[in-house]
């Protein structure tokens, strides 16, 4: 780069704009902005046109009319007379459970098979390395049609329990049939009721009380066993002698818990077969469980890659050192390996986090009711409106997306070797 | 026209200037080929077969049409559709006509700005069940498991069927046709939702077809049709007239066996005669010759023709005419007059 | 007295371990049974292995390679027929269709060709210490293996030419040692071209042979990038580098825009013998349009196309990224964050219902030319980031060593850094490809005939309804094959960078 010193002679030349460094970059970026904005008129323009032709006038004002169809897997009340809005968010939030419970499990998958991969013993690791291979190099939708055709061509039909030919498994409370699983649900015979937010607009959501006060004890009993532990530090450093408090902060925690179960009447509902299905229970559908089945062994195989090579990224120097300090070996891997293995480990993980959100979108291949399964399919077949539920598909793809970023960044920066 | 254009290697975009609104005809016979939307596969109506040659009943039309427009059955690009993309494909000029068993409606009619050009199969929503079930009625399947295909006309049927009678049901969406197979074979789901003839065609692959039945309430009114652009009225005509053939052949005695013969002189039935071009100008009229009918007509037999050979009794799907007879014999299929 | 100290004189001999730890039983004991919880371990995985592999292999297994339907299938093995055993039939009469779609069959030979002359193109690129000449070596076997497979005189006599002239030059090549050939040179002996010229060449073959049309159209748009390098060429000295390349820009774009169609058609009407219909052009092929694209080939082709498009603009929204001007940062990273923070599928969704209506009124692209476009774009995104880590990883110096030698920007990004960049970026080019290959899956939601969007077809055809695992099956392991061979290679050369380096 050249750069002059000496101040400039003479007066400013329209040449200058392109041969003087100080200016150049600014021509080059207005030059850039000009051609940005102009693409975008020229896009926004023939879209009006388009649309015009067309005789299609955009607008939102369709999210409003009742959508007209039923989604069979809802988490707040929903019925085909509700607003394509309020499908919308049903489809949300389906997405957004099956993507945490494929990160969970994903993070499971992968740091086993990442440990099975190094273990000593060949066929252990000749097997992690054969999952890995198989599920990384085929599509993650051939394993989702294809884990949901095993769901449905290998599991009993509820008919064949009604014949005898299937039973109930772990003692007549789990109903595994090629509908899905039905396990027991948690119910209060003295509930409490739920409060109803947001009146009956769209985005109306009930709160089960029971919940609240379940949760409200459960932090409570956290706060009091933190307490617990600072006055046992406080004795520590003053005595030298540390009082013995785990019973104490279990039952802080635990006692509370449970009568407050026993106060609202805690039981189990079983599943139970009536007519043509299993009643009662939740009921994990058949396309949930191979989509995230699918979404976690796929991604798992990935983070079993990302935990091998953030373990062997540890120099052994460091597990030897930490010995030759005279650490018990789970102190060192706690203190010493983790630590930094984590360091190597998180940020590919959080975006293979991403990854799995982002694929999550495949669950119309299944027919799971994602938001691409409502408002990106059903919605957008409906009403025609291609333009309107694209938009708002990628942008609310895109939100997500964000904000998980966001949290990655936040951690990159907070773990970052501070350099002295 | 068409005119290639190389942007560099990097993109090889054959941009062929099509106008939307009007002049389809002029399109397709500049092309040389029609280009036809149909399903991704649907037995007896869209399926290509082992050396990628499309066959069944909507596919039979496009080639009427390319047979009646350009002269060769086989001038047709068959562009296969789902059902979120069908209606796109035809509203950006993709595809000249769909011939993908699309239900005609108000909506679609009106407000997705299409025009269907007649009915080419009356269906209605059918339910398959299992016979070991029990079942007799649509009406005892409350709480039943219901596997539909997502992206039609028939899961909004449904949502109204069952809440008109006041029932549950819990819906299994799925993709193709193929899965829904699957799935209800499988017993993932109680019973199968689509248009009957779909129910009658899936049965009839099964094992043992025996132990399925269709259901005796059809829960909606499907009249399938072939659908063009609104607005190229022109186009619109020839379609709609193309079909309209085939159906008055099937009334008039007209099959491709005979066809040779009626053609070769004016006879004495004035309608064939219009109808085959040996008199008046009918085919002056839509902008074609005097020989498009008979074109058409030859390309895969009349309506009954093509309807027996891909779907009829006389196949594995063996579906019975019933409304789809024509209407002297009871059904309602019904072709206005060549005149 | 005797020396009561014994001390031997010579070495005992040797001997063997014992049985337990040495050969096959020492190897199993050291690796399967060297403790409780190895020993659970491995007891529980050999019990896993049974389970899968006893209900696998006979499956697989099955005498049905025959068969013509599923209902023979069902014959072959009674009532429990279709699901017990594999109906691989169906693999028999669809894996041409599986593999090339609906592509005219007469014209097949296309692509497979374009796939083996892709191999030679790439080959200088991904394997250097190959010798140059058996690079030509492998391109003038595979040009007439081509011919042979054409058959028919001129074929043949091409064919047994090429092949010859492959024999010719690979027997040379292996008789005479590195050492000689290099004495040769410098004495003076002529070199074979290099060959990353017919790698430069191929961008503009592949189009031709898969979509066919006359061979002017690839000449002509070749022709466009001679003219801007030409235009830059002799203008950069007069008026600057940046005037001069905006120059040869717009140089070319004239070409393509406005000089080639009437060169293209004038030189067609020279090559075209008859009138009407019936003319023939003899350097033109059968053009093919791309809605018979289908299987693999459909596959390969988006990967391939969209990973070859994306690196130019890869590079450029790298560069764009890492550069002080802010405008033009903000561009670059808001195109690369928006794409990868949407699913594919959205962007498939803007290919199939949105992307005309962006477009001029009355422009239609084939759907396929869409999704090539959108996912183009997708992995334009990703490439930016694997460029991105490119350039990172190359150390400061360099940067200072180019403004050290008074090369301006332009000039230090096409000599010293691009050329380093790029080459550590290769693993991370492979992955991405790999990934945009097993993306391409997703094109059948969207209704193109895909491998999986083809077994859906085929399901509908009467004689298969009711197939399941069997097209499953096939589809996934050719995937495996492509994707596993392409991560080994990959991680090879990973590893050869790394030695390469230190």
């Amino acid at each position: 780069m050249t750069t002059t010193t000496d101040p400039h002679q003479g007066q400013f030349r329209l040449s200058m704009l392109l041969y003087d460094s100080r200016y150049r970059s600014m021509t080059i970026q207005i030059v850039a902005l000009i051609g940005f904005l102009m693409l975008i008129g020229w896009l926004l323009s023939n879209t009006a046109q388009n649309l015009a032709d067309l005789g299609k006038e955009p607008g939102f004002s369709f999210m409003f009319e009742p959508a007209g169809y039923d989604i069979n897997q809802r988490l707040l009340d929903y019925n085909s007379q509700d607003s394509h809005l309020r499908a919308s968010l049903m489809g949300l939030l389906n997405t957004l459970l099956v993507a945490a419970m494929g990160c969970i499990a994903a993070t499971v998958i992968g740091v086993i098979v990442g440990v099975l991969r190094l273990s000593p013993n060949w066929i252990v690791a000749r097997l992690s390395a054969v999952y890995v291979e198989g599920f990384r190099n085929v599509p993650v939708l051939l394993w989702i049609v294809f884990i949901m055709a095993v769901l449905i061509e290998t599991l009993p039909q509820p008919s064949a329990f009604r014949k005898g030919e299937a039973s109930m498994s772990l003692w007549d409370t789990v109903a595994i049939t090629n509908r899905g699983v039905y396990i027991p649900e948690p119910l209060f015979s003295r509930s409490l009721g739920d409060i109803h937010l947001l009146g009956s607009s769209a985005l109306r959501f009930d709160v089960s009380l029971d919940l609240l006060a379940l949760l409200a004890v459960l932090i409570a009993g956290i706060l009091t066993s933190v307490l617990i532990k600072r006055r046992a530090d406080v004795i520590q450093e003053a005595t030298g002698e540390r009082p013995r408090t785990w019973h104490l902060r279990v039952g802080a925690i635990v006692v509370p818990f449970i009568l407050v179960l026993a106060v609202l009447g805690f039981y189990l509902g079983y599943p139970e077969l009536k007519g043509f299905n299993f009643k009662g229970g939740t009921h994990l559908r058949n396309s949930l469980i191979a989509l995230w089945l699918a979404l976690s062994l796929y991604t798992g195989a990935f983070i079993a890659e990302i935990v091998r090579s953030g373990i062997l990224a540890v120099s052994k120097g460091q597990t030897e050192a930490a010995g030759a300090l005279g650490m018990r070996p789970n102190r060192t891997m706690s203190l010493v390996v983790l630590p930094q293995a984590l360091r190597v480990i998180i940020p590919p993980l959080i975006s293979n986090y991403l990854n799995l959100t982002k694929n999550s979108s495949l669950a119309i291949a299944v027919g799971y009711m994602d938001i691409t399964g409502t408002l990106g399919g059903i919605t957008m077949n409906q009403t025609g409106r291609e333009l309107e539920t694209v938009l708002l598909l990628m942008l609310v793809y895109l939100t997500i997306s964000l904000t998980i970023s966001a949290v990655m960044n936040w951690y990159n920066e907070s773990v970052k070797l501070k350099e002295r | 026209m068409k005119r290639t254009v190389f942007f560099g290697a990097l993109t090889v975009a054959s941009i062929a200037a099509g106008a939307s609104a009007a002049a389809t005809l002029d399109d397709v016979k500049a092309r040389g080929k029609l280009n036809c939307g149909v399903t991704t596969g649907l037995v007896g109506f869209a399926a290509p077969d082992a050396n990628g040659k499309w066959e069944g009943f909507d596919v039979d039309f496009c080639r009427a049409v390319a047979a009646a427009v350009l002269g060769d059955a086989n001038a047709v690009e068959f562009v296969p559709t789902t059902g979120k993309t069908r209606f796109t494909a035809l509203a950006s000029g993709e595809v000249d006509m769909l011939a993908r068993n699309t239900t005609w409606t108000l909506s679609r009619d009106v407000d997705l700005k299409f025009d269907f050009i007649g009915v080419n199969y009356y269906d209605g929503q059918g339910f398959l069940v299992s016979k070991e079930m029990g079942v007799s009625s649509a009406k005892d399947l409350d709480g039943a498991t219901v596997c539909i295909q997502t992206g039609t006309t028939t899961e909004l049927n449904l949502a109204d069927f069952f809440r008109a009678n006041n029932i549950s049901y819990e819906p299994v969406p799925i993709e193709t046709n193929a899965e829904g197979q699957q799935q209800y074979l499988a017993g993932a789901c109680d019973t199968y939702t689509t248009d009957a003839s779909g129910l009658a065609a899936t049965r009839a692959t099964f094992e043992n077809p025996s132990d399925h039945v269709v259901l005796p309430e059809i829960i909606s009114k499907e009249p399938l049709g072939p659908l063009v652009r609104h607005g190229d009225n022109e186009w619109g005509d020839i379609v709609r007239w193309t079909l309209n053939a085939l159906i008055s052949a099937e009334e008039l005695g007209i099959t491709s066996a005979n066809i040779g013969e009626l053609s070769a002189a004016a006879g004495d039935n004035p309608e064939i005669n219009r109808m085959l071009g040996t008199e008046g100008n009918l085919g002056e009229m839509l902008g074609l010759d005097a020989d498009w009918a008979k074109r058409a007509i030859m390309a895969g037999g009349n309506y009954g023709e093509v309807f027996a050979k891909n779907i009829g009794e006389s196949t594995p799907i063996a579906l019975a005419r019933g409304l789809n007879a024509q209407w002297k014999d009871g059904g309602l299929i019904y072709s206005p007059p060549f005149r | 007295m005797s020396d009561m100290s014994y001390v031997r004189s010579e070495m005992l001999p040797e001997r063997a371990p014992p049985a337990s730890q040495i050969g096959f039983v020492g190897w199993i004991r050291a690796n399967l049974f060297n403790g409780v919880g190895n020993s659970i371990l491995t007891i529980l995985s050999l019990i896993f292995l049974w389970y899968i592999l006893s209900a696998l292999l006979p499956w697989i297994f099955a005498p049905t390679w025959n068969s013509g339907s599923l209902n023979e299938c069902r014959e072959i093995f009674g009532a429990d027929g279709g699901h017990g055993a594999a109906c691989w039939g169906v693999i028999r009469e669809r894996w041409v269709q599986l593999l090339f779609g609906f592509y005219p069959e007469a014209e097949r030979w296309r692509p497979i060709v374009g796939f083996g002359l892709l191999f030679v193109a790439l080959i200088p690129v991904l394997f250097n210490m190959i010798s140059r000449r058996m690079n030509w070596v492998l391109l003038l076997a595979v040009l007439g293996l081509a011919g042979l497979y054409l058959g028919g005189a001129l074929g043949i006599i091409a064919g047994l030419l090429l092949l010859g002239a492959a024999g010719f030059v690979g027997f040379k090549a292996f008789t005479t040692s590195k050492e000689d050939r290099a004495a040769e040179i410098e004495s003076g002996a002529k070199r074979l071209p290099n060959p990353f010229i017919f790698s430069a060449i191929y961008p503009f073959i592949a189009p031709w042979l898969l979509w066919g049309g006359s061979i002017w159209l690839p000449v002509g748009a070749a022709l466009g990038f001679v003219v801007g390098y030409f235009a830059y060429r002799f203008l950069a000295p007069v008026v600057g580098s940046l005037a001069g390349l905006i120059i040869a820009v717009l140089a070319a774009l004239i070409w393509w825009l406005l000089l080639m169609a009437p060169m293209v058609d004038q030189l067609d009407a020279l090559f075209t013998i008859g009138e009407g219909p019936g003319a023939e052009n003899l350097l033109a092929l059968e053009p093919v349009e791309s809605r018979n694209f289908g299987g693999f080939m459909l596959s390969i082709t988006i990967g391939v196309v969209a990973i070859a498009c994306s690196l130019p603009i890869g590079v450029v929204l790298a560069l764009g990224r890492q550069s002080d001007l802010l405008i033009v940062k903000a561009l670059c990273v808001g195109f690369i964050e928006f794409i990868r923070g949407v699913p594919l599928i959205t962007l498939l969704f803007v290919a199939s219902t949105l992307l005309n209506i962006f477009l001029p009124p009355g422009t239609n692209f084939d759907i396929i030319l869409r999704v090539l476009i959108m996912v183009t774009l997708f992995a334009a995104a990703y490439m930016a980031e694997v460029v991105r880590g490119g350039l990172a990883a190359l150390p400061k110096g360099q940067y200072e060593a180019a403004d050290a030698l008074g090369l301006d920007y332009w000039k230090a990004q096409r000599l010293i850094i691009m050329p380093q960049a790029l080459k550590i970026s290769i693993p991370g080019i492979v992955s991405t490809f790999i990934g945009v290959f097993k993306d391409t899956v997703l094109v059948s939601i969207i209704g193109l005939l895909d491998p999986l969007g083809l077994s859906n077809a085929i399901r509908a055809d009467q004689d298969w309804n009711g197939v399941v695992w069997e097209l499953y099956g096939f589809i996934a392991f050719m995937f495996f094959v492509f994707c596993f061979s392409m991560s080994r290679y990959s991680m090879y050369l990973e590893r050869r960078l790394r030695t390469d380096h230190s």
